[in-house]
């Protein structure tokens, strides 16, 4: 039997990043396309980090959820766009937000977004994710995953990580 | 070897996998939690980088190559990394390779290195190879956090205590003469030639240059003069610390090749 393609999108929408289980990979940007192919149907991811370990378990998570609705299938990564932050929807950087992780504060193609801890940049603010607080400091610039730098709020003086522009 | 750009691809590959290896030995023995996690995410982006680029090598070498067994199951001769790369965290003339490690000299070399890698992953973003053009896009924005993190430690240490200062200079004077090698005729030139790109040509090395020479006057620092040993690791001639590193690396796998987990 062919399978209903919108049948699979809403069981690839359930699939949530590993890591940051509030926000699916589609609202990540990692899941980039979904196609029948004579074999079945074809899902196309694209990594987030190079290194980023959590890519195996979202494939296995594809996989394992196309079985679920009896559908044969494949997945496939490609490099080419590479992922970026400014992929990631609205709702997801509040999603974010809503879960203690500051989303990221501006575009990635800006060159000066990049986490520095020397001195801290007056009109790039990073907002605590619990009080909204903008009197923040970057504690270090690489965190609990390869996406996050760490930082602290030093009105509410509660640590909380950042989801850096990439 | 029949794919023109296999050279090249093998000589990043290796780079960023000792790099990635060397640095990981920072896991729990960073002078505090912060700099530790820092190193280990350092070395999770650059193996990281490694299997790309292995997995992409291991397809065009076909015959049942894979990302493990060009990691794993080949010795020190057959890696094209640069030499740098391989030293251990201490100065020279330590007394052994378990002597204790120098953070100057861990940071002064991804500093070294990352001026490097952001000039070539720029130059390789735009090659005429579309996976190795993916996969250097996607490494520029990985070296760029690497990259100011090093110059950020670099500026901090050499414009700071009069100890940091020292060894840092000292890491400095250690170190620059491996990155005569960046600008030596390499063994992979052709293959860089054959996807347009020319990687050790005077414009990088001028580039290089500038990158490096801002931040050490902003640092304090006095750049030592060109001189010295000029190594050749990625003509295959490594230092015996590479072997070390190997062992550490491939013992466990070469122990027991099928296991799996």
């Amino acid at each position: 039997m062919r399978p209903d393609i919108a049948t699979v999108h809403a069981a690839l929408d359930q699939l949530c990043d590993p890591e940051i289980p509030v926000v699916s990979l589609r609202e990540m940007g990692i899941l980039r396309e979904v196609y029948m192919s004579d074999t079945g149907v074809e899902v196309v991811i694209t990594p987030t980090y190079s290194g980023c370990p959590a890519m195996e378990q979202i494939h296995d998570d594809i996989l394992q959820s196309l079985q679920q609705i009896g559908v044969h299938g494949q997945v496939k990564t490609q490099l080419a766009p590479a992922w970026t932050t400014d992929w990631m929807s609205d709702s997801a950087k509040e999603k974010l937000r809503a879960y203690g992780i500051a989303p990221p504060n501006c575009q990635s193609t800006n060159s000066s977004q990049v986490v520095r801890f020397t001195r801290r940049l007056q009109d790039n603010v990073i907002a605590c994710p619990r009080c909204g607080s903008s009197n923040t400091t970057i504690t270090s610039a690489f965190g609990s995953t390869a996406c996050k730098a760490l930082c602290k709020c030093l009105n509410c003086q509660e640590p909380f990580d950042y989801f850096k522009p990439y | 070897m029949d794919e023109p750009q296999l050279p090249l691809l093998l000589h990043l590959a290796d780079n960023c996998l000792v790099l990635g290896q060397r640095n990981a030995e920072w896991c729990g023995h960073a002078p505090v939690l912060e700099e530790d996690i820092a190193l280990a995410n350092h070395s999770l982006d650059l193996i990281g980088q490694s299997r790309l680029l292995y997995q992409y090598a291991a397809e065009l070498m076909g015959k049942g190559e894979t990302e493990d067994s060009l990691a794993y199951f080949r010795d020190a001769p057959a890696f094209r990394n640069f030499t740098l790369l391989e030293l251990p965290h201490h100065g020279p003339l330590a007394p052994s390779g378990s002597s204790q490690r120098d953070f100057a000299t861990t940071l002064v070399r991804n500093f070294l290195y990352g001026a490097w890698a952001l000039g070539t992953w720029s130059s390789l973003a735009q090659c005429s190879d579309a996976q190795l053009a993916a996969i250097a896009a996607k490494a520029i924005k990985e070296t760029t956090y690497h990259w100011q993190y090093a110059q950020d430690w670099v500026i901090r240490m050499g414009d700071g205590t009069d100890e940091s200062q020292r060894r840092t200079q000292a890491a400095l004077e250690h170190l620059m003469p491996y990155t005569q090698e960046f600008w030596m005729p390499l063994a992979h030139a052709q293959a860089a030639l054959n996807v347009g790109v020319a990687l050790s040509g005077a414009q990088a090395q001028s580039e290089w240059s500038s990158r490096i020479d801002a931040v050490l006057q902003q640092a304090c620092l006095k750049r030592p003069p060109d001189g010295g040993f000029v190594p050749s690791g990625n003509h295959g001639s490594h230092s015996e610390h590479l072997t070390y590193l190997l062992g550490d690396m491939q013992s466990l796998v070469r122990a027991h090749p099928k296991a799996v987990w």
